[in-house]
């Protein structure tokens, strides 16, 4: 702990809160569930109503184009189909980069991790190029209720991801650097637990936002 | 930050001195040393975080009171031009999203931050920079609001919307000016630092608990100020999203609330509510922990029905989500809609209901003493007792529509929020006072202090029932003589001011205890022969809490530590509290070090809000920042070899022991990564 090499700042913190003094002998963690971890659980609980608002916000206008497109108009169901499917597949490669770790193969740990942020990679472009033949058939941010609503939902979502890719390249770094040892598969599982609830919120938005507009 | 020549004093023979690697760059290195104004700026200790949200809270406290006076004179008498239309809007807006974001949220947390770890008898929250982070959030979060009122002119660009600041006046079309902007982002800065604060907090109470403390025996304000943060979990996100698509409307056109546009203006109260309703929880439920730690102290009873006291705050909680259409009967909503939430409105108030009796056969048959804690403890039990009466007449539809928007809903929820929050929150100031600074408030002061708020708080909200009855609504700037508004109003007015003396004087109390405590004998560990584990180590509160960790077996444990009862139910003391307390004397407990970044994190935020509204640039600015606090996070060593390394004799003779505990082994060598997911995520809200 006294070591100038870079340690985990919050594991320390958290060990030293609990077990350095002579207080909290049992821990970590009166539940058995790492602080990070918990912290993690939370936090996904908090997101759950941040998209739940920006999805009821979306259902409330989701007919109301005004003058501009209508949802059923626009949507390519094949294209944001193939992008739904790549973002799945990152979370199979995910759990493929939490065994890799579990099992000590840090090689293949790495090869994962950069699998799956290629393929959120992949995902945003593919939102990129939505977004822009969109905007090219006339659904501006501010056409209708429904264009700004789907806009920021979906955009929120996007944010999401990039900033799964962010933590991902993250863990890739360090475990370059040799600072993701086995022992740290548990960071690992934390970033795909927030992957894995990316992912199942694009689930939602794209049975509620693209498959509905189409009566599918 | 070099290694000092300091001898290691508390070292004990033979240990050798734990050897430090070089120092990475200066700015990478972490702050030391705990005294002078960087050891508070820095400080990631959670009890200099829970002062410091205190004493920031007492100045917007000032700036919110100040607010309130000068609406008050406005109001004194019928057509005062004391202040403008326009300003008036500001005023009575800012007041309100003062008072209820910038100080009774705070001075919750700032409860919360000091007692929680100490209630549950843990070293200091989960996460500590993370606590330090969304302290300055907050604070950073709230300057920013505030200085809406200087930036463009003197009252000119603040918010005008009301605290609830409905569509479509929020808009740019009715609201051009810049104030409005700075409602939607100061209010999403200062979330982002609830919403860390709730996830650190409940990682707290569920995961740091001492040996034996289980959920059932944690002390009942613990239990509600862990309810009040799944509701800050649930509820801030609720209102990021409507300040986003209201920023989004005003600063980019989109087309969320504009009738205009074809959007629909109630999607805003809705999302509002949704999130305004477990709001009024959050300010309340961590004054009934309070006061329900004061009561039994000064009762010298047990709290009457601890489980009921816990599940009543549960229901509370849950329930508080299926009420706030409540807010919008006259809006239209349909009669059914109307009726469930009149119905789900009046059901809410039984297990407040409950609460108020279990305060009440708590205090039935006990030693009653009256000192200052306890009469603001009892103020809140029956100042609360009316406001949630009055509520109930609201939950009653058709009386609602007479009501609502009157100032009958002005003396409701000043009731609730001045009787029951803020008054529960002075009896915590008084009870815990000697705990955190080591000397007891002087009771003379205290009760004038008292009496004057009360008597000032019922004349000044008092009347407003019977002016909001009389007709007069609420949001005017003025009104005209001859409607029988004079009187009441006036009235209020001079209420006012005896509120703001009382306040002073309990500033003024500050002071003076503090000097005349040089010439009392110290308080001791317990001066109030209370109950919960924060009286069980020295007072003040020292920097490592415990010295030892304690093993609870019961709820109220340290009081069951001073006395014994016997099968004929009769109590005997068996030891002083000051016998059964640590001394707090222990040495070379491991502390986490200070840390820069929290701040320089914060720093940011406010400059990407001015950059939203102003110019882009600052933006960039602001994201450096961002950037450069969370870079400096990741990377900053893990400690400051320097401090607090008393002795190591922490380690090695446990058997926590990081090299023999595999699971303590694997969380001291998590990667940063676990860091960067924490920092990570909390930016997402931002975008
Ligand atoms: C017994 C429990 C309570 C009931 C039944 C109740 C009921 C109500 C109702 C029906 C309204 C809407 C009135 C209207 O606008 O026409 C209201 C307004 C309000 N209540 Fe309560 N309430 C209760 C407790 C509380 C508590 C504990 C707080 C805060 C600590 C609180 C704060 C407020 C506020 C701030 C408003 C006004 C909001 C605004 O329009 O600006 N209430 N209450
Ligand atoms: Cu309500």
């Amino acid at each position: 702990m006294v070591d100038s090499e870079v340690l985990d700042e919050q594991a320390v913190e958290a060990a030293d809160a609990s077990h350095s003094a002579k207080v909290g002998d049992h821990q970590p963690g009166s539940t058995g569930i790492s602080n990070q971890k918990l912290a993690m659980w939370a936090f996904l609980g908090s997101e759950c109503l941040l998209f739940g608002g920006l999805i009821s916000g979306y259902l409330l206008y989701r007919n109301n184009n005004q003058d501009g497109p209508a949802a059923a108009e626009i949507f390519d169901i094949p294209f944001t189909s193939v992008s739904s499917f790549v973002l799945l597949m990152s979370s199979l490669t995910m759990v493929l980069a939490l065994s890799a770790i579990t099992r000590g193969d840090h090689p293949r740990t790495r090869l994962w991790i950069l699998t799956t942020a290629l393929l959120g990679a992949v995902f945003i472009g593919g939102q990129v190029y939505e977004f822009t033949s969109f905007y090219r058939e006339g659904l501006g941010y501010t056409t209708s209720p429904f264009s700004s609503a789907f806009f920021t939902l979906t955009g929120f979502h996007g944010v999401h991801v990039s900033m799964g890719i962010v933590m991902l390249m993250s863990l890739y770094f360090s475990s370059v650097r040799g600072k993701l040892k086995t022992e740290n598969a548990e960071t690992v599982e934390i970033v795909g637990l927030y992957w894995h609830f990316v992912d199942v919120v694009w689930i939602f938005i794209f049975t509620v936002v693209y498959l509905m507009a189409k009566g599918i | 930050m070099a290694i000092t020549e300091e001898p290691p004093l508390e070292l004990e023979a033979g240990d050798p001195l734990p050897e430090y690697a070089e120092q990475p760059l200066g700015v990478l290195t972490r702050p030391s040393g705990n005294t002078g104004i960087a050891s508070w700026l820095f400080t990631v200790d959670h009890k200099r975080i829970g002062i410091m949200y205190g004493v920031f809270a007492m100045f917007f406290f000032l700036i919110g009171g100040l607010e309130a006076l000068a609406i008050r004179i406005q109001l004194a008498v019928p057509g005062n031009d004391f202040l403008s239309a326009e300003t008036y809007n500001q005023v009575f807006t800012t007041h309100g999203v003062t008072m209820i974001f910038l100080v009774i949220m705070p001075l919750a947390a700032a409860f919360a931050n000091y007692l929680i770890p100490l209630q549950i008898g843990a070293r200091d929250v989960a996460f500590p920079r993370m606590n330090a982070l969304s302290l300055w959030v907050w604070f950073f979060g709230g300057l920013f609001l505030c200085s809406s009122v200087i930036i463009g002119g003197w009252w000119e660009n603040a918010p005008d919307g009301g605290w609830f600041n409905y569509a479509p006046n929020h808009g740019v079309a009715f609201s051009p000016s810049k104030g409005i902007d700075f409602y939607a982002i100061g209010l999403q800065i200062t979330g982002i630092g609830s919403l860390v604060s709730a996830v650190n907090l409940i990682v707290t109470c569920l995961n740091m608990r001492a040996k034996g403390m289980t959920l059932f025996r944690m002390p009942v304000l613990t239990w509600m100020l862990l309810i009040t943060q799944f509701l800050l979990l649930f509820a801030v996100p609720v209102i990021t999203v409507a300040l986003f698509f209201l920023m989004f409307d005003r600063l980019y056109d989109a087309n969320f609330f504009n009738p205009d546009a074809g959007s629909d203006p109630l999607l805003w109260q809705h999302l509002f509510w949704i999130f305004g309703h477990p709001e009024v929880y959050i300010l309340i439920l961590p004054s009934f922990g309070i006061i329900s730690e004061v009561i039994p102290v000064f009762s010298r009873k047990p709290i009457f029905g601890y489980k009921v006291m816990v599940f009543s705050g549960i229901a509370i909680g849950f329930m508080g989500w299926g009420v706030w259409a409540h807010h919008m009967f006259v809006s239209g909503l349909g009669p059914i809609s109307v009726t469930a939430f009149s119905m789900s409105t009046m059901l809410i108030a039984v297990p407040t209901g409950v609460k108020i009796f279990n305060w009440l056969a708590t205090m039935l048959g006990g030693r009653l003493k009256f000192n200052t804690a306890m009469l603001f403890a009892v103020g809140v039990v029956s100042m609360f007792t009316i406001g949630g009466l009055s509520g109930v007449t609201h939950a009653v539809a058709p009386a609602d529509t007479q009501q609502t928007d009157t100032y009958y809903i002005v003396a409701h929820f000043h009731y609730v929020i001045f009787g029951g929050a803020l008054l529960g929150i002075f009896a915590g100031f008084y009870f815990w006072w000697p705990k955190a600074f080591g000397y007891k408030l002087n009771e003379r002061w205290g009760k004038w202090n008292f009496w004057l708020q009360i008597v000032g708080f019922n004349l000044t909200f008092g009347p407003m029932h019977i002016l909001g009855l009389q007709g007069m609504s609420r949001r005017i700037d003025t009104y005209s003589e001859g409607f029988g508004f004079e009187l009441w109003n006036l009235v209020a007015s001079v209420g006012a001011f005896v509120i703001f003396l009382g306040v002073l004087i309990f500033v003024i109390n500050i002071f003076v205890s503090q000097r005349q405590a040089k010439h009392l004998p110290p308080v001791g560990p317990d001066p109030w022969d209370a109950r919960g584990l924060e009286w069980m180590t020295a007072s003040p509160t020292p920097e490592h809490n415990f010295d030892e960790e304690i093993e609870v077996q019961q709820v109220d444990e340290f009081w069951f530590r001073k006395y014994d009862i016997d099968d004929d139910g009769t109590v005997h003391r068996i030891a002083t509290g000051d016998e059964v307390a640590q001394p707090g004397t222990a040495t070379g407990v491991h502390l986490p070090a200070p840390s820069y970044w929290p701040m320089v994190l914060a720093a940011g935020l406010p400059f990407i809000g001015y950059g939203l509204i102003y110019n882009l640039w600052l933006c960039v600015l602001g994201g450096l920042l961002v950037a450069a606090g969370s870079f400096g996070w990741v990377f900053e060593p893990a400690d400051d070899p320097d401090a607090h390394h008393g002795g190591h004799d922490d380690h090695g003779d446990h058997d926590d022991d990081p090299d023999t505990d595999p699971e303590a082994a694997a969380a001291l060598d998590a990667p940063e990564g676990a860091d960067d997911v924490a920092i990570e995520s909390e930016e997402a809200p931002v975008g």
